[in-house]
């Protein structure tokens, strides 16, 4: 195992981890202002995704197709809020899981009926494709990269919002007392309205930057959003910093695990089991972190509350 | 009131005698692997239409990709529908679920996909059929093909599920050369830089790896940009029309393998192409070309022999006297085909991309388990 496939691997566990935070920023600021669980999350990932390669297939551009996602993905997440979820913000979190799945299926359909059951086709743009030589002569794919810039810059962007502007103190504000803050004359409902459509901005963000190097397909967004929970949950409901660590350690999890498990068990086992135990301990390793998380700091590592 | 329900018994009875056979097709219509099973009954569909006959009953369900559903629908076609002969089933986990009870219930099942390896050797059963291929067919004729191209070092990656772990297997079963590298990756993977950069650092001549559905199209997308240009080649289920679309340009030039194409070469398949893509205006795939055999199939042995004599109605489908848009078909003793396989290569022509054959891999090639099968 050579010093730049460590290198190389460690960089793959950066960049699915920048681009797991954008999925899990959303949905922990959802949980954490509304106490909403929205399984629904995936689904503007997908949307996310679907209209970039639709706006890609029409003008040929890829930031335009950004865009589009963007915009798709938070006219969505509005249209959610306001028809659906604004009447679950008092029910328990049965009847939301409930609501929100009932949305999946809607999504999954709606989406066929428009786009059709095949997937569709989104590339990486001409200017950010093949591979770059990095210094050591690790040879890595520039639009990954690329991915790992721009998730750490929206990173950076939501944490100056967070702490650094009015709205960001409201949501804070919202986090910490709900009912407070409605007292003290913040309209709550637009500011629902408004984190809603900013965590589902960042799913579509995702789902396009994703989607580029990916299969843009209906369902694509329920495996991303499973570990996007397991994300949150190792950071601490409701904390963008916990999400950002959980995010990365889930990522660089995933990625060395599925690597160096199996060459580790092949040490000691022939490679026939050490393959098949390796590969088996490798889908186990971010529950067993989760879990393992749990045990000693049951709130998640910057969870305030449990 | 008296005349009223008589006239209704009446109508009752002549309806059902109109519809003398009644087929069930469950199959998966929605979720992410409804793409296959939309191919397999519009083929199927088409051959009925194509057939003329008018005493054909079908009836279609959406299995939504879960055994626990397929199972449920299988046993309403059965109990209270009534049917003769069942079909559709495309994911093989679906087939263990609901074929073994079918078949014990005389019902006659005749497989456009899946080929579970449990069915075609002790599992083997006088009601079932399978038209599509033994699930171990393409892969093996990748690896014939890896010899016939020289290939002597081949990185070899799947899914971690069973029909992953039979793909690998059944590539190793033909493949000669040595392994660079072996790696079962987990199902429904999306991300593949870090097999990506093993396949770099592993020093292998060719890459093997199947990848159905999303999978592949990940794998591909990400493959061709990372710059690794070892060559690569895989069953043809990365490859169907349908997801091709979506892979672009990164599948050019990757050889995969199949038991039909576009372009064979005969009539029946040329007439088979042409009519399908007049009426649904998209090419066919090769699951619709199963779909398309299974029904022309059912139609050779309805000609002979109702499906109320069943042995009669298996001795008629054994003969599978009809004209198969791969050409040359015969059952083996397991009632599995014996056919040949081809080797493929994506092209682009005018902005779709489609496959064209560059060779047999393996010429009537039947699979390894029928000497397991003991019909009685």
């Amino acid at each position: 195992m050579s010093t730049i496939l460590i290198i190389e691997q460690v960089l793959n566990g950066l960049q699915s981890g920048v681009m797991l935070f954008l999925m899990a920023a959303g949905l922990t600021l959802i949980f954490g202002v509304m106490g909403l669980i929205n399984l629904a999350h995936g689904s503007l990932y997908m949307v996310g995704a679907f209209a970039a390669a639709a706006v890609a297939g029409a003008t040929g551009s890829f930031l335009l197709a950004l865009l589009g996602a963007l915009v798709a993905a938070a006219v969505a997440g509005v249209l959610v809020e306001m028809l659906v979820i604004r009447r679950l913000y008092a029910a328990d979190h049965l009847d939301q899981v409930l609501a929100t799945f009932a949305l999946i299926l809607i999504f999954s359909e709606g989406t066929r009926l428009i786009f059709g059951s095949f997937p569709l086709y989104l590339d990486i743009p001409d200017w950010l494709s093949g591979p770059v030589t990095l210094p050591g002569g690790i040879q890595y794919p520039l639009y990954r990269l690329a991915l790992i810039g721009a998730g750490l810059a929206v990173a950076l962007t939501l944490w100056a919002l967070i702490e650094r502007t009015r709205i960001g103190i409201q949501i804070r504000a919202g986090e910490n007392d709900r009912e407070m803050i409605a007292a003290l004359g913040v309209d709550i409902s637009r500011l629902y309205t408004l984190i809603f459509a900013l965590g589902a901005a960042l799913a579509g963000l995702a789902g396009a930057l994703v989607g580029a190097i990916q299969s843009v397909q209906v369902g694509m967004g329920e495996p991303v959003l499973i570990l996007a929970f397991v994300t949150i949950v190792i950071g601490g409901i409701g904390s963008i910093k916990g999400a950002f660590v959980g995010a990365l350690l889930v990522g660089l999890t995933q990625t060395l695990g599925s690597v160096f498990l199996p060459a580790f068990f092949r040490l000691f086992l022939d490679p026939a089991t050490a393959m098949s135990v390796g590969s088996s301990l490798a889908n186990m390793a971010v529950y067993i972190l989760m879990s393992l998380v749990l045990i000693f700091r049951p709130t998640g590592l910057m969870g305030a509350r449990a | 009131m008296k005349k009223l329900l008589m006239t209704t018994a009446l109508l009752a009875l002549a309806s059902t005698a109109q519809a003398e056979v009644k087929v069930g097709m469950i199959t998966t219509l929605s979720g992410g692997g409804a793409g296959l099973g939309i191919d397999v009954r519009d083929g199927f569909l088409l051959a009925l239409a194509q057939s003329g006959r008018d005493d054909i009953e079908l009836v279609v369900e959406d299995d939504q990709q879960k055994p626990d559903i397929a199972v449920q629908l299988a046993d309403k076609m059965i109990q209270s529908d009534r049917v003769d002969v069942m079909t559709g089933i495309i994911f093989s986990n679906l087939a263990m679920a609901v074929i073994p009870a079918a078949v014990n219930q005389g019902v006659v099942y005749l497989s456009p996909n899946a080929g579970p390896s449990q069915l075609a050797g002790r599992g083997c059963h006088p009601n079932y059929f399978n038209v599509a291929w033994q699930n171990d067919n393409l892969h093996e004729a990748a690896g014939a093909y890896a010899n016939t191209a020289g290939y002597a070092n081949s990185f070899i990656l799947a899914p971690n599920y069973p029909a992953g772990q039979d793909a690998l297997t059944g590539y190793k079963r033909m493949y000669e050369g040595a392994l660079a590298g072996e790696i079962y990756t987990q199902l429904g993977q999306t991300d593949y830089a870090a097999e990506i950069a093993q396949i770099r650092a592993s020093g292998a001549d060719s890459v093997f790896f199947f990848l159905p559905g999303g999978m592949g199209i990940s794998f591909l997308k990400q493959y061709a940009d990372s710059g690794v240009d070892i060559p690569v080649v895989g069953p043809a289920f990365s490859f169907d029309q349908g997801i091709l679309q979506a892979v672009g340009e990164a599948a050019l030039g990757v050889v995969n393998t199949s038991q039909w194409s576009k372009d064979i070469d005969i009539p029946v398949n040329a007439a088979f192409v042409e009519s399908f893509q007049a009426e649904y205006g998209r090419l066919p795939s090769l699951y619709a070309s199963q779909g398309f055999d299974t029904a022309n199939l059912l139609i050779s042995a309805l000609e002979k022999a109702d499906p109320s004599d069943n042995a009669a109605f298996r001795a008629a489908l054994r003969e599978a006297d009809f004209d198969s848009t791969r050409g040359e078909f015969r059952f083996g003793p397991n009632q599995h085909p014996i056919q040949t396989i081809y080797a493929r290569e994506v092209i682009r022509e005018g902005d779709v991309f489609t496959n064209r054959i560059i060779g047999v891999a393996l010429e009537d090639h039947a699979d390894a388990y029928a000497a397991e099968c003991q019909m009685d």
